[in-house]
């Protein structure tokens, strides 16, 4: 974990400090005279070696300093630590959604091999991973904002007339139902529904395909054989002998695709005006403002490597022979 | 399996050759073959797109602005009142390409990273595999959205961010391919007579590997225009006015609100199409190219 934390420090410092883009022309403008550049240079510390540089990248990241957002006049830091909620509110809802729809089509996909839920499921599971994120949550406010009138506007994490519930998680809905705030809690689960079901779509696509492949590997085997033989109700061989065994490449999948659901918020919180670090990143880019996407790199990297760690422990939890080997 | 026992019938005439008999198997899996058939579409459409694209897809006609598909404009006409399906005819060459460019610099450079550090062993291995870990351990889109972002937006740099995120799938896939590769008896033989090592890595060892490196190569076509198109959406790809469908999209979100669908609809029906086919023929060849997974149908 330490030798891959310092590679993704490294690739982040190369990324800003090698490559052909210059941070100080970035910040500057194309059109700067050559002093004001200088300047610039000097007061990033870019005219000192590349060593140097590193260490000092090294020692502003052991502060928790992660630089200076030039487009909001904050440090990234704190612009993070107050768009943080909003983004991990709508990740876990993804997740969420996903597990609870797309292991269950899974399982019924495997029990019920070429029925036509399984070639339903097929045929969204290859519909799911083609289409683009940002296509899907357009074509969603359409049909569900401008045309059905059922979703609200595509616009922050709860309705405009209402005051946010009481700081707690900083996660509305968990805040809402915590302080019995139940007007908040409505706007904000409906709030967040169509952005996170758009993020979702792909991981659901994804783990329904690698329950359905994994129940199928599990019920042809012995020990399911036998737990029918022994009389057990269906319903008991599947949940309890099958999808327990079936779990760990579903967990494998989850876990990666927490680094697509991360990239994907990004897309998502762009498209529905979300007010978390996805978002913020756009407005970076649109800004050239390099300090917070080299930010957002850095700590999706290693959110991502500490997601997989956690699933790797779970593995243990689902299957206990793991935790002897 | 017709074709095989065919072939290899004793007394039979001469067999089918190997890329008919190839493509025979590929187009039996039905999946595949649509795949196929998607991708052919729109290499034709990337191809002969300026003699069939019936009006110029940069030149404005404000007149006939957001015109609804139909008439004289069959997917209708975006803001600027620009032909929506020469448009979407264009951005297929520009999409095709950004793949095809971005899929060849991760194949360039993964395959012989992965290559070398399973042929070398030690500390090349080490230092080679490590590397390609730590590039995976990043989300692929933010990884290209960060390099993207430091080259400076454009098409250039979206086929760079994309070809470099998919450098280790291609290394790690050439080096477990080499690790089994290296240990047969025609390796050992070529190094025992003295051949270079550079010679059997490139004649010996990458021709045995090359089928999932091909399966790979098409899956990560889909990939790369899928990714590409969403560093345009973002503003890090290709810029307005450039015909491409992730900015076509992007240029078109606006109007989604009001009603007015066709802007995002067609190229966002072209992308996923696209992937579509490229998903669907890198599973298909996955199915040929492996006995164990081949259906038949």
């Amino acid at each position: 974990m330490i030798p891959a934390l310092l590679g993704i420090i490294l690739i982040t410092f190369i990324l800003s400090r090698v490559l052909p883009g210059d941070p100080a022309v970035m910040l500057a403008g194309e059109q700067a005279p050559p002093d004001v550049i200088e300047k610039i240079r000097q007061d990033m510390g870019l005219d000192k070696p590349l060593y140097s540089q590193f260490f000092d990248y090294l020692g502003m990241l052991a502060r928790g300093d992660l630089g200076d957002a030039y487009h909001t006049g904050h440090s990234v830091a704190s612009d993070f630590a107050s768009r943080f909620p909003a983004t991990v509110e709508l990740t876990l809802f993804s997740i969420l959604i996903a597990i609870i729809v797309a292991i269950p089509v899974g399982v019924i996909a495997a029990t019920r091999k070429e029925s036509v839920i399984d070639h339903i499921s097929r045929v969204f599971s290859l519909i799911g991973a083609c289409v683009p994120i940002f296509w899907l949550g357009l074509i969603l406010i359409y049909i569900f904002y401008s045309k059905l009138g059922w979703a609200p506007p595509p616009m922050g994490r709860i309705s405009g007339e209402l005051n946010p519930p009481t700081d707690i998680t900083g996660l509305y809905v968990l805040d809402s139902l915590l302080s019995a705030d139940f007007v908040a809690l409505k706007s904000s689960i409906i709030h967040l529904l169509l952005p996170a079901i758009c993020l979702s779509t792909g991981t659901m696509a994804i783990v329904a395909r690698m329950t359905r492949s994994s129940m199928l590997e599990v019920i042809g085997q012995d020990f399911i054989r036998t737990a029918r033989a022994k009389g057990l109700r269906e319903s008991i061989v599947i949940c309890k002998h099958a999808l327990i065994n079936a779990l760990i490449p579903t967990l494998t999948v989850l876990g990666l695709q927490f680094g697509y659901l991360l990239g994907g918020a990004v897309i998502t919180e762009t498209i529905f005006s979300w007010p978390g670090v996805g978002g913020y990143i756009t407005d970076s880019i649109l800004a050239a403002d390099y300090a917070p996407i080299q930010a957002f790199t850095l700590v999706s990297a290693v959110l991502y490597c500490l997601i997989n760690l956690a699933v790797d422990l779970i593995y243990g939890l689902v299957d206990p022979r793991i935790r002897y080997e | 399996m017709t074709v095989m026992s065919t072939a290899s019938s004793p007394g039979q005439q001469k067999s089918a050759p190997k890329p008919a008999r190839f493509l025979r198997l590929l187009l039996r899996n039905r999946l595949a073959a649509i795949g196929l058939g998607f991708i052919v579409l729109w290499t034709i459409a990337a191809i002969v797109a300026p003699w069939i694209a019936p009006y110029n897809p940069y030149v404005p006609d404000m007149a006939a602005k957001l015109q609804p598909p139909g008439g004289a404009h069959m997917l209708g006409t975006d803001n600027f009142g620009r032909d929506i399906l020469s448009r979407v005819l264009y951005g297929a060459r520009i999409s095709i390409w950004t793949g095809l460019i971005a899929v060849s610099i991760s194949f360039v450079i993964g395959v012989p990273l992965g290559g070398i550090a399973a042929y070398y062993r030690g500390r090349t291995e080490t230092i080679i595999m490590r590397l390609l870990d730590v590039l995976l351990s990043f989300p692929s889109l933010v990884l290209s959205m960060a390099i993207a972002a430091s080259i400076g937006a454009g098409l250039f740099s979206a086929m760079i961010a994309v070809g470099v995120v998919g450098i280790p799938e291609f290394g790690r896939l050439m080096y477990g391919q080499t690790i089994s590769l290296r240990e047969k008896e025609y390796v050992e033989a070529s190094r025992s007579i003295g051949v270079k090592d550079r010679v059997i890595l490139l004649r010996h060892i990458l021709p045995n590997a090359l089928a999932p490196l091909l399966v790979q190569a098409t899956l990560g076509m889909g990939f790369a225009i899928l990714t590409a198109s969403s560093l345009s959406f973002l503003g890090l790809g290709v810029k307005p006015p450039t015909a491409e469908w992730g900015a076509m999209i992007a240029e078109g979100r606006e109007y989604i609100i009001s009603g007015e669908w066709w802007l995002v609809t067609f190229p966002g029906l072209s992308i996923a199409t696209a992937i579509l086919g490229f998903n669907l023929l890198g599973d298909g060849l996955r199915d040929v190219m492996d006995p164990r997974l081949r259906s038949g149908k």
